[in-house]
C-alpha cells in the first residue's frame, strides 16, 4: 500500500519549508562528496602521471652502481669510489643470459656553449643501445654509431631543453658545440620526455659516447684508468627476469672484482622497475587513505542528517498521528522520512559531486596537478551518500513509524 | 447486521503501580445509519471508548465487532487499513495538515488507500463540493476559518465511501452559528447518505441534534436513550 510519487512529493515539501535547515544539514555530505572526488581526481591523475613517468623510464629496469668501498678502516657512501667498468657492462651483456641490453653511464654536468649562448646541463657518455634501453626516440639526426664510440668522436645528441635554451628555433644538426671548451658536432635531438619520477627534467641533457666522456670529459688526468663508468644500466627481456638477472649480475661482478663469500661487494644493483611500481602503488594507498579520510566527513554529515531527521520527526508527531488516523501504515511513515533522508543526502551528493569537479578542474589549471574525475569516483560517491542517507534516516523513520496514534494526535 | 457492536470492553491503563480503569464492561449495539451522541463529565471514559471505536486503542479484554470484523487482536497495520476503509475521524482541533491546501488534505485517506492521482483528485474536488466549499480547495488551513476547516476534516472522514464517522466534539472551537451549520451537515450526511455518525459532546444542544443519547460516568453506560425516531 505505498504510493511512492505521492510519498516523494511529500517528502520534497517538507524540505522546502525548512529550506535554510535543508541546505545547512546537506553541507556536510556537500563537503564530504567534494571531497571525496577531489581526492580521488587528485591520486588518479598522480598514479597517472607516475606511471607515464615509468613508462618514459623505460621498462624491466636494473640498474648497477658502485658501491662503498673501505679506504684504510674509513668506510665511504655509496658511489664514493668507481668500481664498475665498460668491461664490466660487456660482461653483464655477454654472460646474463636474462639481460637483453646494457648500457653503461659516466655522466656529469658540464657547461656548453654555442655562440654566445650558454648553458649548464648533465653530460652523459654512453653507447648507442642506451635508445633500446630507456625506450626512447630521436626526432631528427641518428644515434652516434659504434666507430663513433670506438674512437671517441667528439659528437653528441641533444636533448629539448639543451635545443631550447640553444637554439631557440634553428636547427641544431650539424652545428658545433662547445662542451667544457671542446667542439662536438650535433648529429641528434632527442624526443622530449619530461619529468623523471624524481623531478628531474629528462630532456636537459646532452648524450656522447661514453669512451669521450672517459677520455676527453670526466677522464682522471693522469689516473691511468680510463674505462671506469658511473652507473650501468640494464635491461631483461622480461619482467619476471628482473628477479634473476639482479643475481646474475651480482655473482658475476663479486667474481669479476675478485670480492670473497664474507667481503662487502662494491657496487649495489637496483631494481628500478620494482622501486617505480612500488611509488605507483604508495600514490594509490594514499588515495584511498585520503578518500577514505574524506568519507568520515560524509558519514559526519549523515549524523547531521539523522540529527536534523529526530528533531523533524519530534516536530511533525501531530502530522504523523493525523497520517495514521487516516490509515496510514507504518511503513508508509517510514518510508515518508526515509525518502525525505534520502533527498537530502542525495541533494547533497548530486551538489558535492559537481562542486567537487569544478574544483578538480581548478586544482589542474591553477596549481597545475592533473586530476582525473573517473566515473567510479561519481558512481561511487553517489552511492555512498544514497546509502548514507538510508541508514542515517531509518532510525527516525522506525521512531516515527512506532508512535502511538492517540499520543501523536494530542501532541501540542 | 448491526455496524458496531461491543462485548464486555474494558480498559484499564497501568500508571506505575497503580491501575485505572478507563471503561469497565460496556457492551453496546449501534446500528447503520444511527446518529449517537455520547455523553459524560471528563473522566468518564467516553474519549476511550471513542479510541476504542476507532480502532486507534485495543480494549484490554471484551470484544469490538467492527461492520462485522473482529478488531481485537489485530496488528497496528490491519487496524490502519480498518481506519482507511471504515470509519472518518472529524476532531475538535480540526487536525488538517498545515502548509497543505484543502485538496491534498482531502486526498490524505485516499493516498494510503492507493486510489489513482486522478481519481483522488475528483473524489476529492466532489467531497469538498458537498461541503460547499467550491473554489476554496488551493486554501491552506491558515487562510480557512474554523467553520471550513471542520467542512474540509468532513470532507477528508467522508472520502473513502466510509460507513462511520466518529466526532470527538466536533464544535467544541467553533462559535453557536457556525457550531449548528457544521452539525446540520452531519445530520443531512447521516440521512441522505445513510452514514453512521458517533459523536462526543458535553453540550446538551449539540447532543439534541442526535437521535441516541448515551451517558457514561466512570467507565460505564449510565443511560441509553432514544430521543427521537427517524
Amino acid at each position: 500500500m505505498i504510493n511512492l510519487p505521492s510519498t516523494f512529493k511529500i517528502s520534497l515539501r517538507a524540505l522546502r519549508v525548512n529550506k535554510m535547515r535543508s541546505a545547512l544539514t546537506m553541507l556536510g555530505i556537500i563537503i564530504g562528496v567534494s571531497a571525496v572526488i577531489i581526492m580521488l581526481a587528485v591520486g588518479a591523475g598522480a598514479s597517472k602521471k607516475i606511471s607515464e613517468q615509468i613508462s618514459s623510464m623505460g621498462s624491466n629496469l636494473l640498474m648497477v652502481f658502485p658501491g662503498s668501498t673501505t679506504a684504510g678502516g674509513l668506510r665511504m657512501g655509496s658511489g664514493s669510489q668507481s668500481t664498475l667498468t665498460s668491461s664490466d657492462a660487456e660482461a653483464v651483456k655477454r654472460e646474463c643470459p636474462t639481460v637483453e641490453e646494457v648500457a653503461p653511464i659516466l655522466n656529469g654536468s658540464a657547461q656548453i656553449v654555442y655562440g654566445n649562448q650558454n648553458w649548464s646541463t648533465i653530460v652523459y657518455g654512453t653507447t648507442p643501445p642506451i635508445l633500446y634501453v630507456r625506450d626512447w626516440s630521436l626526432t631528427a639526426g641518428r644515434i652516434f654509431n659504434d666507430q663513433e664510440v670506438k674512437g671517441a668522436s667528439k659528437v653528441c645528441l641533444l636533448g629539448k631543453t639543451v635545443v631550447d635554451n640553444l637554439f631557440g628555433d634553428m636547427d641544431p644538426l650539424g652545428k658545433a658545440i662547445r662542451i667544457k671548451k671542446l667542439p662536438f658536432t650535433v648529429i641528434g635531438v632527442l624526443a622530449e620526455k619530461g619529468q623523471s619520477l624524481m623531478g628531474q627534467d629528462q630532456d636537459d641533457t646532452v648524450y656522447i659516447p661514453i669512451t669521450t666522456a672517459q677520455r676527453k670529459i670526466f677522464g682522471r688526468e693522469g689516473s691511468g684508468i680510463t674505462d671506469t663508468v658511473r652507473s650501468i644500466l640494464v635491461k631483461t627481456k622480461t619482467t619476471a627476469d628482473l628477479e634473476p638477472a639482479t643475481g646474475q649480475i651480482t655473482d658475476l661482478l663479486r667474481q669479476r672484482h675478485r670480492i670473497g663469500t664474507n667481503q662487502e661487494q662494491d657496487f649495489t644493483v637496483r631494481n628500478l622497475t620494482q622501486m617505480m611500481n612500488v611509488a605507483e602503488q604508495s600514490t594509490q594507498i594514499l588515495t584511498l587513505l585520503l578518500a577514505a579520510i574524506a568519507s568520515v566527513s560524509m558519514l559526519v554529515g549523515g549524523i547531521g542528517i539523522m540529527n536534523i531527521m529526530l528533531v523533524s520527526v519530534t516536530e511533525r508527531t501531530r502530522e504523523i498521528g493525523i497520517r495514521m488516523a487516516v490509515g496510514a501504515m507504518s511503513w508508509d511513515i517510514r518510508l515518508q522520512f526515509i525518502i525525505e533522508a534520502l533527498t537530502l543526502s542525495l541533494i547533497g551528493g548530486v551538489t558535492g559531486i559537481i562542486i567537487g569537479f569544478a574544483a578538480a578542474k581548478a586544482v589542474s589549471t591553477i596549481a597545475g596537478w592533473p586530476t582525473i574525475v573517473s566515473p567510479f569516483s561519481i558512481f561511487f560517491a553517489f552511492g555512498f551518500s544514497g546509502l548514507i542517507g538510508i541508514f542515517f534516516g531509518f532510525y527516525p523513520a522506525y521512531k516515527a513509524s512506532l508512535l502511538n496514534p492517540i499520543d501523536a494526535l494530542r501532541y501540542e | 447486521m448491526a455496524l458496531i457492536e461491543t462485548d464486555e470492553l474494558c480498559k484499564i491503563y497501568d500508571l506505575g503501580g497503580s491501575s485505572v480503569r478507563a471503561l469497565s464492561g460496556v457492551s453496546i449495539t449501534i446500528e447503520r445509519g444511527e446518529f449517537v451522541a455520547i455523553m459524560g463529565p471528563s473522566g468518564s471514559g467516553k474519549s476511550t471508548f471513542m479510541n476504542v471505536l476507532g480502532c486507534l486503542d485495543q480494549p484490554t479484554t471484551g470484544r469490538y465487532l467492527l461492520d462485522s470484523i473482529d478488531v481485537g487482536g489485530l496488528s497496528g497495520d490491519e487496524l490502519a487499513l480498518i481506519r482507511n476503509e471504515k470509519l472518518g475521524f472529524v476532531f475538535q482541533g480540526f487536525n488538517l495538515l498545515s502548509r497543505t491546501s484543502a485538496l491534498e488534505n482531502v486526498e490524505l485517506p485516499m493516498l494510503y488507500g492507493n486510489v489513482p492521482a486522478s481519481e483522488r483528485k475528483r473524489r476529492a474536488l466532489r467531497a469538498l463540493q458537498s461541503m460547499g466549499l467550491d473554489g476554496w480547495e488551493k486554501h491552506h488551513p491558515n487562510q480557512l476559518s474554523g467553520g471550513q476547516q471542520q467542512r474540509v476534516a468532513i470532507a477528508r472522514a467522508l472520502v473513502n465511501d466510509v460507513p462511520l464517522i466518529l466526532a470527538d466534539e466536533p464544535t467544541g472551537n467553533l462559535d453557536t452559528k457556525t457550531s449548528s451549520e457544521i452539525m446540520e451537515l452531519l445530520v443531512k450526511l447521516n440521512l441522505e447518505a445513510a452514514i453512521t455518525v458517533v459523536l462526543v459532546t458535553h453540550e446538551a444542544d449539540i447532543a439534541a441534534f442526535s437521535r441516541r443519547i448515551i451517558k457514561f460516568l466512570d467507565g460505564s453506560i449510565v443511560s441509553d436513550v432514544v430521543v427521537k425516531k427517524t
